[in-house]
């Protein structure tokens, strides 16, 4: 039996040194958990419309193929926005990442269990959709081959990490959709974003 | 002696193209399926086809953020699976364009399509959507050109009501062999 892995822990390693990777975290933990590795303006951490963070990266992705761009979301938030993952397979995307950080609970209503608790293996789902690479971590060692496949490998790639169910301190991103929206866009773009 | 005009939904595509929109996300429509096919055919757009209306507005709003401008075509029955992910639109202030073909509107055959149909300006009004309605062919391609300029050039998501005295669909046997 190995230890659990912690969840700001896998998001410090995958995050570590990201140089210019583009980030969309959903809403509740994984937002801390990619603050807590430090906020970023080439991040996008997500306050609302749950269900939707895929969605948003794989929108960045086809827009800018030449960057990499990583989802980090929470199984309750990819369990609202299962058809996302067949509509990610039909466009193959190659440079996107959706990253699951599983702890088997919806974290912020008081811990109740998903329905991966229950066994619901997303990896699977996202296989069939026609993901690239899709696999369930359990394991530290293989977080680097995860980290290696989101900043470089041809995707879209998919990974569920099964985290420990923790409540940790929050590390709280800016919260003003219209500021997060604009230094994103003014750090990925330039400043005449402002004027676009 | 006057032109003919092509068909709306060719007037549309142009007027989409020249407001620089690269991405289209859709969920089929009847009403929409020349425009999906020209959307579809067309290599310099990503035609993204979803499996609910909702992905869109996400969507849309990964391509602003990447500097691209997209478009979300859907039928009314789809505005009421979008209604929380506008919440994000109007946080972020994401410009949004949608175009909505109605259904249970103007001749409507399928009682289920009536609520929604009937909701549709009301629901997007109380999200922050600007309304526009296109009552015939000839006014859809200019009132979508003005959309598109709110959008993207006031940051405002803006919907354009297609009517269903347009697409003029009265029976399952005429929408099916469309």
């Amino acid at each position: 039996m190995t230890t659990a892995l912690r969840r700001r822990q896998v998001v410090e390693i995958l995050l570590n040194e990201r140089k210019g990777l583009l980030v969309v975290a959903g809403l509740g933990s994984t937002a801390w958990d990619i603050t807590a590795a430090g906020d970023s303006p080439l991040s996008f951490p997500l306050w609302g419309a749950m269900g939707n963070a895929a969605m948003i990266g794989l929108g960045l992705a086809l827009a800018q193929p030449a960057r990499r761009v990583l989802v980090i979301t929470g199984d309750g938030e990819m369990l609202m926005g299962l058809g996302s993952l067949a509509t990610i397979g039909v466009q193959q995307p190659g440079n996107l990442s959706v990253v699951v950080v599983d702890n088997e609970r919806y974290g912020e209503t008081g811990m109740q269990p998903t329905h991966t608790a229950s066994g619901v293996d997303l990896a699977k789902v996202a296989l069939a959709c026609g993901f690239g690479s899709a696999r369930q971590i359990r394991e530290p060692g293989e977080l680097w081959t995860l980290r290696a496949a989101i900043h470089g490998a041809p995707g879209p790639h998919f990974a569920q990490v099964k985290v420990a169910a923790e409540k940790l301190p929050l590390v709280l991103p800016p919260r003003e959709g219209g500021l997060l929206k604009a230094r994103f866009r003014r750090a990925l773009l330039g400043e005449e974003a402002d004027l676009a | 002696m006057r032109r003919k005009e092509s068909p709306w939904p060719d007037r549309v595509y142009k007027t989409l193209k020249a407001a620089g929109v690269r991405q289209v996300g859709y969920v089929p429509d009847a009403g929409h399926k020349r425009l999906i096919e020209l959307c579809l055919a067309d290599r310099e757009l990503d035609a993204v086809v979803l499996s609910t209306e909702e992905e869109g507005i996400g969507l849309a709003a990964g391509a602003w953020l990447g500097g691209v401008r997209g478009a979300l075509l859907m039928q009314s029955s789809g505005v009421g699976n979008c209604i929380n992910a506008l919440g994000m639109t109007r946080e972020c202030r994401f410009p949004l364009l949608m175009l909505i073909t109605m259904r249970g509107q103007f001749g409507e055959f399928n009682p289920w399509q009536v609520p929604m149909g009937q909701a549709t300006p009301g629901v997007l009004s109380a999200m922050g959507v600007v309304v526009h309605e296109a009552n015939t062919a000839r006014e859809i391609a200019p009132t979508v050109e003005a959309a598109a300029r709110l959008a993207f050039g006031g940051y405002q998501a803006v919907a354009v009501l297609i009517a269903q005295g347009v697409i003029g669909i009265k029976s399952f046997q005429e929408q099916a062999s469309r």
